[in-house]
């Protein structure tokens, strides 16, 4: 009974802390720039609004000031290409990268601490020939780069 | 559990360097075996990077990064000998946590 008696407690508390967070403003339902939890809603969004929308923003600006560094412009694998994001816009705090035509448009987002340099590389899949998106959140507001990538073998079938 | 991550950290100025290579089959969900049944999607959903005690960098991915999933970036300070600290977290809820001492 005793034992019973804490789960409930555990769970009570649980929720409790969350909604209080949620309350306090800590935690931002759907802002996954600002929460812990992995963003289910922003990797399945399948266009640029609706996945800026689930990060928490809303139509991004055009910037220049993004780059693309070490991102071929025609990648022989698409299951493999290399993708570096910089961002020379002050407070950048977040860089997330998308890809048009994948399935889903998201591949990954990145939260850039005070003291990280505003750039990133990995690599990601890219389906066929597509636009990629360099997204940034710098105080607050998004903004956003494209570039062309031509892949010539595709990243998705295997 | 996964094979060990390959992390180097390197100071170059003001900055420390950091170069990680995981260990990840990074599966998408969209494949589909020889018997035509799909493969379920496995891949690293939380990427989290210390050095110090202090978050210099996480990250969340989707499917769409590639498998053995390459990562690099600069944070600011950072000495010879000091260690930096990546644990990722998958879709499965697997974990691993490397470190690599600041060359």
């Amino acid at each position: 009974m005793d034992s019973r008696r804490r789960d409930v407690l555990k769970k009570g508390g649980g929720v409790t802390l969350a909604s209080l967070l949620v309350a306090a403003g800590w935690l931002r339902p759907g802002d996954v720039l600002a929460a812990d939890a992995w963003n289910k809603a922003a990797f399945e969004a399948k266009s640029l609004d609706s996945t800026v929308k689930a990060l928490g923003g809303s139509s991004p600006a055009q910037s220049k000031e993004i780059t693309f560094v070490q991102t071929p412009d025609i990648a022989e694998n698409g299951a493999v290409v290399p993708i570096g994001v910089a961002s020379a816009i002050a407070n950048t705090t977040a860089i997330a990268i998308l890809i048009e035509k994948n399935p889903n448009m998201l591949a990954a987002v990145f939260e850039i601490p005070a003291g990280t340099e505003p750039a990133v590389s990995t690599r990601v899949k890219i389906g066929k020939s597509s636009n990629v998106y360099a997204l940034v959140k710098a105080g607050g507001k998004y903004y956003v780069a494209a570039k062309e990538v031509k892949v010539t073998i595709g990243g998705c079938g295997g | 559990m996964a094979d060990p991550m390959r992390i180097r950290a390197k100071v170059s100025g003001s900055m420390t360097e950091v170069k990680a290579l995981m260990s990840h089959e990074m599966e998408t969900g969209q494949r589909k075996d020889s018997s035509g049944k799909t493969i379920p999607a496995w891949f690293i959903q939380d990427v989290n990077v210390m050095w110090n005690g202090k978050n210099v960098l996480s990250a969340q991915w989707g499917p769409a990064v590639s498998k053995n999933p390459f990562l690099a970036f600069s944070f600011k300070g950072g000495a010879k000998g000091e260690k930096v600290q990546i644990t990722w977290t998958d879709n499965r809820g697997d974990k691993r946590t490397d470190e690599a001492v600041i060359a």
